[in-house]
């Protein structure tokens, strides 16, 4: 296996905030790796730094196999970074836009690029509508489209379906997904949990930190988490009562069910005990990412914050 | 490192043009501009400049020649800068823009003032700033019958009364009906241009990162010197073309004399827009929001309004005013601009001034390379 970005110790401090701890991050080549954590993390800056737009204070490694120091142009040209906020040009039409990458990157047949890029797209029939006049989904797949027209060999997508609606978040996977299997390495970072496990790998940070690396499967498997599902009137809202007692380390209702996790079974038992009785109904289930998740952020936020 | 690229310099320069056609507000300021400041300052606008640099070349070297300087100097509007010891030296120095005035004490001054046979000095003024050189001329009307009084006694006295001693002979040169809109509209061509190049490229980088796009754009292999190629290129068609428009109106509406030196003014005109654009890029480096851009380019135009010899005469000003005058373009563009137009000068004469703008666009342009970053940090 070839790693398309292996880098390791990296640091990132903004005046008197350490916002990227020694952060080491090996991503293998043609996988799509999910990027998550709560909001300020550090996840943005990560990507930023991996694409040369951000100077890290130290760190070593290597980007598809250039020194991802000192080649950081070398690399710009293999790598299609797209922004968290919308970041083409709202006042050139699509068309526009599509030519101007064309010929930032001085792609070769441009116009032809720019037509195929177009169809690919669907828009063929608006490519003379503003950019800004589009809806949030149309202008998140053209800036996907943007940014890998000039046939980069790494992607970095930073909440790229953000506030998007389900459908077009599902044709933009599809859309990715058709990209990794070309060979494309994938970086995206989400908040949302069908998108994280839509991902090959997983990397989840919390205060400039990495948690948890590996597959969904993986990722679960080493929280040694283990979680209890309750089902039955007014489960739900048990919660609350749970929450606080020893040995649960945290308790969040699922649709009408509830979900409650700790690290330590026996201790788990004792705290569920007073209420394992009709009309509730208690199994023991797989933790799902998401329990994961707000497990490790919980705890991030114990020891870090 | 490879070179520059063709390729992504066009990049920038089709996107730049086609937001800059796309944005109403351009042909509002590249047109409408003129048409107002040209109405507005083609109204007189005066001072009372003293100690004016002046020339003089004195043939007669009797008492009369003497005392008669000496009073020139006492009115406190001349300073003699320079002794030409011909006239081809005098003509010199009035034609460079050296001195404002040359004076001519001719070879039998002092004999004709004794025999009271009309006795004549000669004052030529560069009229081309008619308000630099209008009260000066005046205080010369009482110069006759000051000037010799303490040495037209005993047999000469009667000379001292009416009519006077002598007479003094104005001519004015470069302007002579001392038209204020022949200086002022040339002027107006260097402080138009400035205020829509500095303003309008000061938001260009700005905005980049105000929207958001700079981040995207840095992510790309463009390099700085392209981006500001690129993004300047543009404007320089639209200084071009505010060029012609306000010299076109300057002809048409008030009639401003050209007389040649198109070879000095077009160097200059060049020069002048690279300058503006460089400053223009440089500020919207250094400036962290659009309004501060903005506010940057209007603290710029206040000295190059006041402090270029537009709005008054450089030489009125005090020293450190002329100190900082010297350093903002518009003060030598405003020179080669008068000098090509008004006195039909050329490149030979105007290098002092052009050579100061070709300094302005290398040390702005390396300023705005030190300052523009390729990273976000
Ligand atoms: N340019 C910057 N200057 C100062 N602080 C910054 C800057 N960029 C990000 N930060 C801070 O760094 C932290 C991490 O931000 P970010 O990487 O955007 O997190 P995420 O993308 O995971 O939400 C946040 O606290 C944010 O406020
Ligand atoms: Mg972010």
């Amino acid at each position: 296996m070839t790693l398309a970005v292996d880098v390791s110790g990296l640091d990132k401090r903004f005046g008197d905030k350490h916002v990227v701890q020694n952060l080491s991050i090996q991503v293998e080549t043609g996988r799509i790796t999910g990027f998550l954590g709560p909001n300020g993390s550090g996840k943005t800056t990560t990507l930023r730094m991996l694409c040369g737009l951000l100077t890290p204070d130290s760190g070593e490694g290597e980007v598809l196999g250039l020194d991802f120091r000192r080649e950081a142009e070398r690399i710009k040209r293999q790598t299609g970074y797209m922004t968290q906020k919308f970041s083409l040009y709202e006042d050139l039409s699509i068309e526009e836009n599509l030519a101007f990458v064309a010929r930032v990157y001085s792609l070769p047949d441009r116009r032809r690029r720019v037509t195929e890029s177009l169809e690919r797209l669907g828009l063929e029939n608006r490519r003379r509508q503003l950019a800004g006049s589009l809806s949030g989904g149309w202008k998140q797949r053209l800036a996907l489209a943007a940014c890998v027209m000039h046939e980069p060999r790494l992607l970095l997508l930073d909440e790229p379906t953000a506030g998007v609606d389900p459908k077009a978040r599902r044709e933009f996977w599809d859309e990715i997904h058709a990209l990794s299997a070309e060979g494309l390495t994938v970086m995206v970072s989400t908040h949302y949990m069908d998108e994280a496990e839509r991902c090959h790998d997983i990397a989840y940070i919390a205060y400039g930190r990495m948690m948890a690396r590996g597959t969904g499967d993986e990722v679960i498997a080493r929280s040694g988490l283990v979680t209890f599902r309750a089902e039955g009137p007014g489960a739900d809202r048990l919660s609350r009562k749970l929450a606080d007692r020893p040995g649960v380390a945290m308790a969040a209702p699922f649709g009408s069910a509830l979900h409650v996790s700790g690290t330590d079974r026996a201790a788990l038992e004792a705290a569920i005990a007073p209420w394992r009785r009709d009309p509730l109904r208690w199994t023991q289930v797989e933790p799902t990412l998401e329990d994961v998740f707000i497990h490790l952020m919980n705890q991030s936020r114990d020891n870090f914050a | 490192m490879s070179g520059l690229s063709l390729n992504r310099i066009m990049a920038v320069l089709v996107k730049e043009f086609t937001q800059l056609t796309r944005d109403r507000l351009t042909y509002a300021l590249i047109l409408a501009m003129p048409i107002v400041q040209l109405l507005l300052f083609g109204y007189a606008i005066n001072g009372d400049p003293r100690n004016l640099p002046t020339a003089v070349l004195v043939q007669d070297n009797g008492t009369f020649a003497r005392s008669t300087l000496g009073a020139i100097r006492n009115s406190g509007y001349f300073d003699i800068t320079e002794v030409a010891r011909t006239t081809a030296e005098l003509d010199e120095a009035l034609a460079l823009g050296r001195v404002q005035f040359a004076i001519t004490i001719p070879a039998d001054f002092t004999r004709r003032v004794v025999r009271g046979d009309r006795a004549t000095i000669l004052v030529e003024a560069d009229a081309a700033d008619p308000s630099a050189t209008g009260n000066a001329v005046a205080a010369l009307a009482s110069l006759p019958r000051e000037a010799l009084r303490h040495d037209l006694t005993g047999p000469l006295a009667a000379r001292a009364g009416a009519p006077p001693p002598f007479e003094v002979v104005v001519h004015r040169r470069y302007n002579p009906e001392a038209v204020t809109a022949y200086n002022i509209v040339p002027g107006l061509l260097g402080v138009i241009l400035s205020m829509t190049l500095v303003m309008m490229t000061s938001l260009g980088v700005t905005r980049e990162y105000e929207r958001g796009t700079m981040e995207s754009l840095l992510a790309t292999p463009v390099r700085p010197l392209e981006v500001m190629i690129g993004k300047l290129a543009p404007y320089v068609l639209v200084g071009l073309i505010q060029t012609v428009f306000i010299l076109g109106l300057a002809k048409l509406l008030f009639g401003v004399p050209m007389q040649g030196g198109w070879g000095a003014l077009s160097l200059g005109i060049i020069l002048f827009i690279m300058g503006s654009l460089a400053l223009g890029f440089l500020l919207s480096t250094v400036a962290r929001t659009q309004l501060q851009a903005m506010q940057m380019s209007f603290f710029y135009m206040l000295p190059s309004i006041l402090l270029s010899g537009f709005m008054f005469p450089y030489r009125g000003m005090p020293d450190w005013a002329q100190a900082i005058g010297a350093l903002i373009p518009v003060t030598h563009f405003l020179r080669v601009v008068r000098g090509a137009l008004l006195k039909g000068l050329g490149v030979s004469d105007l290098w002092p001034s052009l050579g100061a703008l070709l300094v302005f666009v290398l040390v702005v342009v390396a300023l705005a390379m030190a300052r523009y970053r390729t990273t976000l940090d």
